[in-house]
């Protein structure tokens, strides 16, 4: 491990989460830190992760609603 | 590792030569690969590439070591992932032609999002989170043994043939399959795991028997895509796609194994699934898949085929174990097929 100050990286998906690389802990909007454990992880955008701050996929509910009405027109 | 039952003729000459009761392969009739149909169910051709791939990994009782490079058993091999291949062009042809380029269309991270979410692709998922009974639920941990126990592994084989940009992707998604730098978070040993708290057996390769040919195509669609240099834009397509499909079906897996009351050890695989692959199809879709055709514009559609050949083979895997379930029947092969041994 290095002493150095590392920096945080976000990457924004489009339609998606933002990827957070470099960071030790997100703290939500209550003041609740959440400890990362994985090199990248996801944050929600959409306010509709079951799983806060995490994204859990669900963003990609609304685009398969869309493509199965579509799909049925 | 055990010699498996054999299904058919290639698969009693591959598992002679395997368990060293003959050297050499005798000569068999492969079906023309202008006439694959049927490839992905046939029991007999999917078990013989299960083998054949197993190779890279173990060796099986009796078995030299040496027959991992035997040319004759590669050979069979590259015969054998022909007509799967040419099973899987056939199959996903509209699928990956509803998936290409336009100009001014989306960009190819958000076409292949969007293949993924034409499939319906519930799979067993939906069944396991309302009304799949616990003998329900460990059949559908021993299907997945087939990929689970060996999480990543096909994958890896792939990567030492990426450009230097879709590396550093896949090396920041196998850091965290492989347990992010912890030994006991690696997600085959999480899988074992909820395999033992199932009462199941979670040595690699102890349930072959009992699997139907949809279900060894799973894992033998990741080692044709991996182990061949010429099809690796192929193997990242169908990693993103399999990444893509995880996050819901894993919640759903995890509801239903709550539902049960099922060891909190089940819970835990699936859970860890539910976070990890949100990051990981964004990885592998984005940096992966794009930084492929960036550096070769030609290897769009084989990503593409990659892909969709994930969506048709899950589709193609969960159909008859749904059925079964669905019958109160077992989506496994009967064990009477090994009491023949």
């Amino acid at each position: 491990m290095t002493e150095r100050t590392k920096s945080v990286r976000l990457t924004p998906c489009p339609d998606g989460p933002i990827l957070v690389r470099g960071a030790d802990e997100v703290v939500d909007e209550d003041g609740v830190a959440h400890p990362v454990t994985r090199a990248v992880v996801a944050l929600c955008r959409c306010d509709m992760s079951q799983r806060m701050p995490w994204c859990d996929g669900t963003h990609r509910a609304a685009a398969r609603a869309r493509i199965n009405r579509e799909a049925k027109q | 590792m055990r010699v498996p039952m054999p299904r058919g003729p290639i698969s009693t000459a591959v598992a002679e030569v395997l368990r060293g009761a003959v050297r050499d392969l005798p000569a068999l009739d492969l079906p023309d690969p202008e006439d694959a149909s049927g490839v992905l169910e046939d029991d007999d051709v999917q078990l013989a590439l299960w083998m054949l791939h197993q190779l890279h990994y173990d060796d099986f009782d009796g078995g030299a070591a040496a027959l991992e490079w035997d040319p004759a058993l590669i050979a069979l091999r590259r015969g054998l992932e022909d007509l799967l291949l040419a099973d899987l062009r056939e199959r996903t042809a509209d699928v990956v032609e509803a998936a290409r380029a336009e100009d001014g269309g989306p960009g190819l991270a958000e076409r292949l999002f969007t293949m993924v979410d034409s499939f319906d692709g519930a799979g067993t998922s939906t069944l396991l989170q309302r009304e799949a009974t616990a003998e329900q639920f460990a059949e559908h941990l021993v299907h997945r043994s087939i990929y689970n126990l060996r999480e990543t592994d096909p994958q890896v084989f792939a990567m030492p043939r990426l450009p230097g940009r879709a590396q550093v992707a896949m090396a920041e998604l196998v850091y965290d399959e492989y347990g992010a730098g912890r030994p006991d978070r690696r997600h085959s040993l999480l899988f074992a795991e909820a395999m033992e708290a199932c009462g199941l057996d979670p040595t690699p390769g102890a349930y072959v028997d009992v699997l139907p040919a949809t279900t060894l195509v799973i894992v033998n669609v990741m080692h044709l895509f991996a182990l061949r240099r010429d099809l690796v834009a192929a193997s990242v397509g169908h990693y993103g796609a399999f990444e893509a499909t995880s996050s819901a079906p894993s919640q759903r897996a995890s509801n239903g194994a709550e539902r049960l009351g099922l060891d909190q050890r089940v819970r835990d695989y699936f859970d860890e699934h539910v976070e990890a692959d949100a990051v990981h199809e964004q990885l592998v879709f984005r940096d992966v898949c794009e930084a492929v055709v960036e550096a070769d514009p030609d290897q769009e559609e084989l990503v593409l085929l990659g892909a969709a050949s994930c969506l048709v083979v899950e589709d193609a895997a969960a159909a008859p174990v749904v059925e079964a379930w669905q019958a109160d029947r077992s989506s496994l092969l009967a064990p009477a097929a090994q009491e023949a041994s």
